[in-house]
């Protein structure tokens, strides 16, 4: 939903090197193991010399002479790193290989639990303060205590005895052999800003072996199935937070979040319906949303250029006074010029219709919403879209504008006996159909309304009607007949104008192919171009020293520019380890800087509402994973941003 | 235009006038009217519009729209009150809307099914209707994957519709599995999953012919039980998961599953668990509890599991403590109000009875449970026979053990509240007290004076006496038989002469294995000091030689019951006096001559070896006369040969008896 191009997204946070082939790794996702690792194996430093390991330090047996027969006997070994906070539940499981020589009746005398560090290794695990333990000769659970309470069963060799944490309500279970013997601890201590709880296990007989499964094999107990319910229970807490809302001001927030969020992207048109509805106020004119709009188009198109002039233009002393932003939008030209998208280094054909389409009819452009949500959506999430792009969404990245008038050029183009017009426009087409509801009413009512002779017109060209009643519908659906109309061309006076601007369009689109289809050339393969690219680059170079004169250095300018030369330093560019600049997704950031100091200009937010309170919501989950707060786990923004 | 004349005349009339043009729309607007109002469809129900209804949707003349306009106001009538279905059922439109669904049209098709679904999901639902004819079934099985419709409607017309065994014997053999089991899939819509479930449990129980065809089905390679264990995956919903989780019980009951399977022990059995947890809703509380008491109830390992099973007592004690009894029934849609407080009660004494019917550490962890005999009196004591029953039940389980019986029992009387419920009309009820009764006449408790005194031996009689109820006549031979174990004369005495010569005869006579074992030992008991078998043989000894005849010359009864009757033989052959109306009783001797020759049955043969040694016993007036017998038919000699057996007990005895016969 959010264009992103600032703020990390918590996929940072839970995508963090996740690796297929470790079990932990999936067990616990939301654990960033650069800042806490995860338990892995028993500490050969952190036990009593009692202890002894072995099978990678997974298997503990008992080493001491065992012949006092009271507590001066036991023993202890901790894991080697605490359990972090950020894996909202924790789980491991011990077995019993050997309950030992003088095992109480056929029980043995150990202890599974929990200790902070610090706590006596010479103890059984729940004796001493800050250490909690299940004892298997009695099944009593000690909490920081000696005596034990009465928990559970008493186990023995071949027992599997599971362990497990709770975060989120700081709260411990034991299992034996799969079976959840209900919660042992409630209140653990989980200590602000760090992990401190560490697996530990407690033998005090001679022979008495165990061994610890982290999870690199399968548990007995089913703790996936226990997280689930958490995952669930966490969701549910947030969805039915209660907000009390007698005076609606929830509901007034959350629409200015909307409206505030469609303004700033420029959805015209929408934000425009949406705030009547709801009677929102809209804080800046529609003019000026419509300026940025047009701004924003050309960025995203990749013609710097004429989104420089244009702002230029429009905010005069804008970029004066942002030296940095013109720098960084330069250098983006410059790489615009290698891709041969930048109007200067393309020929005035596909200049002059591209420039009339987006700053052409008023009614067009308030009908099409901006770029830029979509591209971000089709380049990060994969299938997901913004409230009204979704119909309209390109496969294919850096085709230029998907707005609703520009298919139908399409449509009425593909036609064109003459047209070379891709497989990709037709599955684009099927696509459109595909979305629309092919209410039948709806297309009789939109073909009623326009005239006979357009329409008769189209099916001389031999265009499938049906993509032109979809078109309809769709701006029915978006509740814009009139401009639909205008657009689809069914009103142009003079017909063939609109053939012709369908065809520049398309050839247009056609080189955009090129860029991203193999046979890529620097320029567009066009000499002059590169002529003057290299020209640019030379000013280029030349106003970077200036800033860096005036301004002293700046690490982001000087990797900016950089970045953008050493394009030129490989013989395909495209398939170059800078190549990456040449993606178009590269440019929302830059259209993104633009659009905020255009805003921040005009004495508005520079950022969305909406887009600051997900970066708040990312953050404040970080926090959490700092703070021990288990909660983390199971609650990822991402999950709400699709 | 239409519409404002439409509005002079109501559209009722215009359906029940012959103006066939005007049907349809007059029918549009009587399904709008009526959607959402219980008042309008009431008042639709009143003008009569049902047969006509009903009528067009017979006529295959009338126009497919009109009738599937039709069947759309009929399920739209049926969405009101139960009494609208009531009309609906009442005007015949069930075998209707059940020809409807051959229909070619689906929507159509839809339409009956939605109306049909409703008046089957109603209470009382005329469930015989859909076996009455036997191609519906197997027309509903085919139709069911059409639509999402379908689907739902069918799924919760046959999970409403299997309510015994012939039903779920039809059911499965139409194929209602391999229709169904598609349906528990991932992609399925939650609202059809559900009655889905509901369909397979109802299925399911108690019958181990159906439970074996689910266990063995199979969708795309997975079992149906896995599929229906993965609706109880904690992320589901409480409801699913209680609704899966009662499916593998029931497969589980019905032998299908075994106890040790993962899916029982490790999922069902947890799910159940989690269910009785404060957590969950009231009704699924009791559902939990309920559900668990029969998944464990045979099971002594699953018994053991659900001790110790995420703290399950604790959880389960605390129903005993719930005060606010009204509240509404979330479970069903007419509002009823249910005792809560009795509902709990009875879940949690069932569910302790489950657990700590055969592990004695289970039984005292239930046993101090605070406040847990005391809920059980009180239980006892309650007005609701449900609750009655469960509490007895609770103190049944609690009955097998000795410890108890001889501590707590007594210090709380239990057996006040028991002889109370002994008086009761229920059968359940009786049955479950004259069990618990039973232990409670043991020997060592102390509870067994207090009975007798409040008349044990009259209630107990009574139940003999119970014709066409076994299980009553069982506990009470039982009872009897407990109660005259080591008794003092008077007692005995005292239930010879309440049963009568007539009862037990009858008693005696009886086919069924298990009271005729409890009479024999009853009689046993009864005849085991001499002057006391020579006072009942006195009197009853006809009846009982002639029983004991009859016993030892049928066929029919097993070796056990023969050797238990050999012993009271043995036991009747140590009274003095008595010991003569055996030796002259031509039958019942060369019945006891046969079983010392029974070479294959060594316990008949020790049985009538015990028997022939109390002949023996004693010395005094009639000595001479007894041995003479014996030797005249023919037991010296028997012995003698069974000096030769193999059996080390058979020959202890006859040479023991051998040695004690005077030489001649």
């Amino acid at each position: 939903m959010a264009t992103g191009t600032t703020s990390p997204s918590t996929e940072t946070l839970n995508s963090n090197s996740l690796d297929p082939s470790d079990p932990l790794k999936q067990l616990y996702p939301a654990v960033n193991e650069d800042d806490t690792p995860l338990p892995r194996s028993w500490s050969p430093k952190d036990k009593f010399n009692f202890i002894g390991l072995s099978l990678n330090n997974l298997r503990v047996h008992y080493k001491g002479v065992g012949k006092s027969h009271n507590h001066k006997d036991a023993a202890s070994v901790r894991a080697t790193h605490p359990i972090p906070a950020a894996c909202g539940i924790y789980y491991f499981e011990v077995r019993i290989i050997s309950k030992g020589r003088d095992g109480y009746f056929r029980h043995s005398y150990m202890g599974i639990g929990l200790s902070t560090q610090g706590v006596n290794m010479n103890k059984l695990p729940g004796w001493d303060k800050y250490s909690y333990g299940y004892h298997g000769d009695d099944g009593n659970a000690f909490c920081s205590s000696n005596p034990g309470i009465p928990y559970g069963p008493t186990f023995t060799t071949g027992d599997v005895i599971g362990c497990c944490v709770n975060l989120i309500d700081n709260t411990c279970f034991y299992t034996k052999n799969g079976i959840n013997l209900g919660i042992a601890f409630s209140d653990l201590p989980v200590s602000v800003m760090r992990p401190n709880l560490y697996p530990t296990v407690g033998l005090q007989t001679p022979g008495e072996v165990v061994e610890a499964n982290f999870g690199q094999t399968p548990f007995v107990f089913n703790i996936e199935e226990y997280m689930k319910e958490w995952h669930m229970k966490t969701r549910m807490t947030i969805e039915r937070f209660p907000v009390s809302d007698r005076r609606g001001e929830w509901q007034q927030a959350l629409q200015r979040m909307v409206s505030t969020y469609l303004i700033h992207h420029g959805y015209c048109s929408t934000a425009e319906a949406f705030c009547k509805a709801t009677t929102q106020p809209i804080d800046e004119d529609i003019t000026s949303i419509k300026h940025r709009q047009r701004i924003q188009k050309l960025v995203l198109a990749g013609r710097m250029g004429e989104a420089i002039e244009l702002t230029q233009q429009l905010y005069p002393g804008l970029l004066e006074r942002n030296p940095n932003l013109l720098f960084m939008l330069k250098c983006r030209q410059f790489v615009e010029m290698v891709n041969g998208s930048d109007s200067e280094v393309r020929g005035p054909n596909s200049r002059s219709p591209r420039s009339q389409h987006s700053s052409g009819g008023t009614g067009s452009s308030r009908s099409s919403p901006n770029l830029s949500p979509a591209h971000n959506l089709s380049a990060n999430a994969s299938s997901s879209a913004g409230p009204h792009i979704l119909h309209y969404q390109s496969q294919r990245p850096g085709s230029g504008s998907n707005s609703p008038n520009r298919a139908g050029g399409k449509h009425s183009r593909s036609s064109t006996p003459t047209s070379s017009s891709s497989s990709s426009h037709h599955s684009q087409q099927q696509h459109l159909s595909d979305n629309m509801h092919s209410n039948e009413d709806v297309k009789n009512a939109a073909n009623a309304g326009s005239p006979q002779s357009s329409s008769d017109r189209y099916a001389m060209n031999g265009s499938g009607s049906v993509y032109i009643e979809g078109e309809e519908n769709m701006d029915l659906s978006d509740g814009a007949v009139e401009d639909g109309l205008v657009t689809n061309g069914n009103y142009n006076p003079p017909p063939p104008c609109m053939n012709g601007n369908s065809h520049n369009l398309e050839a247009g689109d056609a080189e955009d192919m090129d860029v991203e289809g193999s046979g890529k050339q620097l320029c567009g393969g066009n000499r002059t171009a590169i002529e003057k690219m290299l020209q640019y680059g030379r000013e280029l170079q030349s106003m970077s020293q200036h800033l860096r004169r005036q301004f002293g250095h700046s690490d982001t300018n000087k990797k900016a520019i950089q970045d953008a030369f050493s394009l030129l330093a490989y013989p395909d560019p495209w398939n170059s380890p800078v190549g990456f600049q040449l993606q178009s997704v590269q440019r929302e950031p830059v259209c993104a800087a633009l659009n905020s100091a255009i805003l921040e200009s005009q004495g508005l937010p520079k950022q969305p509402p909406l887009k600051l309170a997900i970066a708040q919501a990312t953050q404040c989950m970080k926090l959490m994973a700092k703070s021990g707060i288990g909660a983390c786990a199971f609650a990822s923004v991402a999950d709400y941003l699709h | 235009m239409k519409m404002m004349e439409c509005d002079e005349e109501s559209p009722f009339d215009i359906i029940l006038s012959p103006e066939q043009d005007r049907w349809l729309q007059a029918t549009t607007q009587v399904k709008r009217l009526v959607i959402g109002s219980n008042r309008q469809k009431a008042d639709a129900v009143q003008h009569g519009i049902l047969p006509r209804l009903l009528e067009w949707l017979i006529d295959e003349s009338v126009p497919q729209e009109l009738r599937t306009e039709a069947a759309v106001v009929l399920g739209s009538l049926a969405w009101g009150t139960e009494e609208n279905i009531q009309h609906l059922v009442n005007a015949g439109a069930v075998p209707v809307l059940l020809r409807g669904l051959s229909n070619t049209s689906l929507a159509h098709v839809e339409a009956c099914l939605r109306c049909l679904r409703t008046v089957f999901m109603a209470p009382n639902p005329p469930v015989n209707l859909i076996y009455q004819d036997a191609t519906i079934i197997p027309h509903l099985l085919n139709i069911i994957s059409r639509t999402a419709q379908t689907k739902e409607a069918i799924a919760n017309i046959l999970a409403n519709c299997c309510t015994c065994l012939e039903h779920q014997n039809t059911l499965c053999k139409t194929g209602a599995i391999s229709a169904l089991a598609p349906l528990l899939t991932d992609g399925t819509l939650y609202k059809i999953q559900m009655p889905v479930l509901k369909c397979f449990a109802a299925m399911c129980y108690q019958n181990p012919d159906v439970c074996a065809a689910v266990a063995s089905a199979t969708f795309n390679g997975v079992s149906v039980p896995q599929l229906i264990g993965k609706l109880q995956c904690r992320d589901k919903t409480s409801e699913m998961q209680m609704a899966s989780a009662k499916c593998l019980t029931f497969l589980h009951r019905g032998g299908a599953i075994s106890a040790k399977d993962r899916i029982i022990v490790l999922e069902t059995l947890p799910t159940l668990v989690r269910m009785c947890k404060k957590d969950r809703t009231l009704d699924e509380n009791v559902e939990g509890a309920e559900t668990l008491s029969y998944l464990i109830q045979e099971d002594q390992e699953l018994q053991k599991i659900t001790s110790v099973c995420d703290h399950s007592m604790k959880a389960l004690a605390e129903y005993l403590t719930y005060t606010d009894i009204q509240q509404l029934d979330s479970r069903q849609t007419q509002k009823k109000a249910v005792n809560w407080g009795n509902a709990l009660r009875t879940a949690a004494f069932q569910a302790f009875a489950a657990i700590g019917a055969n592990d004695e550490e289970i039984r005292k962890k239930i046993i101090a449970i605070d406040n847990l005999i005391e809920s059980v009196v009180a239980g006892m004591n309650s007005d609701d026979l449900k609750v009655q029953v469960a509490a007895c039940r609770c103190l049944h389980s609690l009955s097998r053990s000795v410890q108890q019986i001889r501590t707590t029992f007594q210090d709380h009387a239990v057996w006040k509240p028991l002889v109370k419920l002994m008086q009761s009309h229920s059968d359940d009820v009786l049955k479950i007290a004259s069990s618990t009764m039973c232990n409670l006449l043991l020997d060592f408790s102390p509870s067994k004076e207090d009975i007798l005194e409040c008349g044990a031996i009259d209630i107990l009689t009574k139940l003999c006496a119970k014709e066409d109820e076994p299980p009553l006549r069982l506990n009470g031979v039982w009872g009897l038989m407990n109660l005259a174990f080591n008794s003092e004369q008077k007692v005995k005495m005292e239930i010879v002469e309440k049963l009568g010569s007539e009862l037990l005869f009858v008693l005696l006579s009886e086919r069924d294995p298990e009271i005729l074992m409890r009479t024999l030992g009853l009689l046993r008991n009864l005849l085991s000091k001499k002057q006391h078998i020579d006072n009942i043989m006195m009197t009853h000894g006809t009846q009982v030689l002639q029983a004991i005849k009859c016993i030892l010359e049928a066929d029919y009864h097993s070796a056990d019951i023969k050797e238990q009757t050999l012993c009271v033989v043995a036991n009747i052959a140590d009274g003095p006096q008595a010991r003569m109306s055996i030796l002259r009783n031509d039958g019942v001797m060369k019945q006891m001559i046969a079983c010392m020759q029974a070479y294959g049955q060594s316990n008949l043969q020790i049985a009538s070896l015990y028997g022939i040694l109390n002949f023996i016993n004693g010395e005094d007036a009639d000595s001479f006369e007894r041995f003479r017998i014996l030797r005249e038919k023919g037991v010296y000699n028997l012995l003698q040969k069974l000096m030769h057996s193999k059996n080390p007990h058979v020959y202890e005895r006859a040479k023991h008896a051998l040695n004690q016969f005077p030489s001649t």
